[in-house]
């Protein structure tokens, strides 16, 4: 048995010579994706994740893992699994040919209207 | 404010932080060694509401006239202590450890619901302070105790041991003071009968959800002294614990 200056390590008598199996499948809860929203209308966003056997216990995992600072007046859990991931061997789907000025803000030419508008103010 | 009241008022909050200080301090136990990291950081966050709480009620207490809240929390025997003997008694496995939060929570909730309209101010305040506290713990009580009452054959065998082991105990949570016309005339409280009343109400949805049988009541015998200052042999260790650092330099600055 573990003796330590913690009691309540001694407390859970911990024997030294069970081994430890690794988890098999199943025998861990599947994953949870939490959001919270910091105030109402503001959009939820993404703050971690957490093990859970259903919807309603991720979200009180969810709550005090993520919201307990009180900074959220809202928390939505959704299932890992139901997350349609896409692959980061496809980023380049992201990357865009630089050349077109036109359809970028920059390539508005505006700032002397809106000089001339606020002078006519 | 008369004396008597004065004392009525004392002798509420005595048992009301006591009751939260030492379920604060049980439920702190299971830090680090909770079933899963996200109940673990759950219900050590929620024992750290606790203690909170009770330290709100040990400063209404110290407005009163009584030592300071550390004083009081720390420098006391187990014999002095006000708390009723369900939150005192050791954690055993997490199934009773569960079931007595969930008892214990509803009861806590109606208490303080109760007292948001109490005609003594200063509680009141506290009591509506901590409504969302409370309203996250009980349903974090309900949710374990339904699943686990009826999730499957050991799971649900051990939370009907676990319950039947707690029930007397929890009753014992409404042991009647010799204040109570006192307190229900003046409008501070409802008195524990009233309460009893309302907490049983409460659970007994959760408790045919989750499939737990509640025993007959002929043979209901709660477990009173807790609240005069009988206690369990598992007190005074669980005190001595949680003051040794305080004791050790009660003068030190934190």
């Amino acid at each position: 048995m573990i003796k330590s200056l913690d009691p309540r390590i001694t407390r859970a008598e911990i024997n030294l010579e069970n081994t430890i199996e690794p988890l098999r499948d199943l025998d861990q809860w599947e994953t949870y994706e939490v959001f919270h929203q910091k105030k109402r209308g503001d959009q939820h966003m993404h703050v971690g994740i957490v093990h859970a056997p259903n919807a309603e216990m991720a979200f009180i995992f969810g709550k005090e893992q993520f919201g307990r600072r009180g900074l959220s007046v809202n928390i939505w859990v959704v299932k890992t699994r139901d997350v349609y991931v896409s692959d980061y061997e496809d980023s380049d789907i992201y990357e865009t040919v630089p050349e077109k000025n036109y359809r970028e803000a920059g390539g508005y030419k505006v700032m002397d209207k809106i000089n001339k508008f606020k002078k006519g103010l | 404010m008369n004396q008597n009241t004065t004392d009525a008022i004392k002798e509420l909050l005595y048992k009301m932080a006591d009751d939260l200080l030492i379920i604060g301090h049980r439920n702190s136990e299971w830090t680090g060694l909770g079933p899963i990291l996200e109940e673990d950081i759950s219900f050590s966050s929620m024992a750290q509401d606790k203690i909170g709480q009770a330290q709100a009620l040990y400063v209404l207490l110290n407005e009163l006239g009584e030592q300071e809240p550390d004083t009081v929390a720390f420098m006391r025997n187990a014999n002095q202590f006000h708390n009723s003997q369900l939150v005192e008694l050791p954690n055993g496995e997490y199934d009773f450890s569960l079931v007595r939060h969930f008892l214990f929570d509803h009861a806590d909730q109606l208490r303080f619901e109760a007292l948001a309209n109490s005609s003594y101010e200063p509680l009141a305040k506290v009591a509506r302070k901590v409504k969302g506290e409370l309203k996250y713990h009980v349903f974090h009580g309900n949710t374990w105790f339904v699943k686990l009452g009826s999730a499957n054959e050991e799971s649900h065998n051990r939370m009907q041991a676990a319950f039947n082991e707690a029930w007397n105990y929890a009753l014992g949570m409404f042991e009647p003071s010799k204040n109570e016309d006192l307190l229900i005339g003046e409008g501070i409280f409802e008195g524990e009968e009233t309460l009893q009343e309302k907490w049983l109400a409460n659970i007994t949805p959760y408790i045919i959800k989750a499939g737990i049988s509640i025993p007959s009541s002929e043979t209901w015998k709660p477990v009173y002294g807790g609240r005069v200052g009988n206690h369990t042999i598992h007190l005074s260790p669980l005190v001595e614990e949680m003051s040794e650092v305080f004791r050790y330099d009660p003068t030190a600055e934190w």
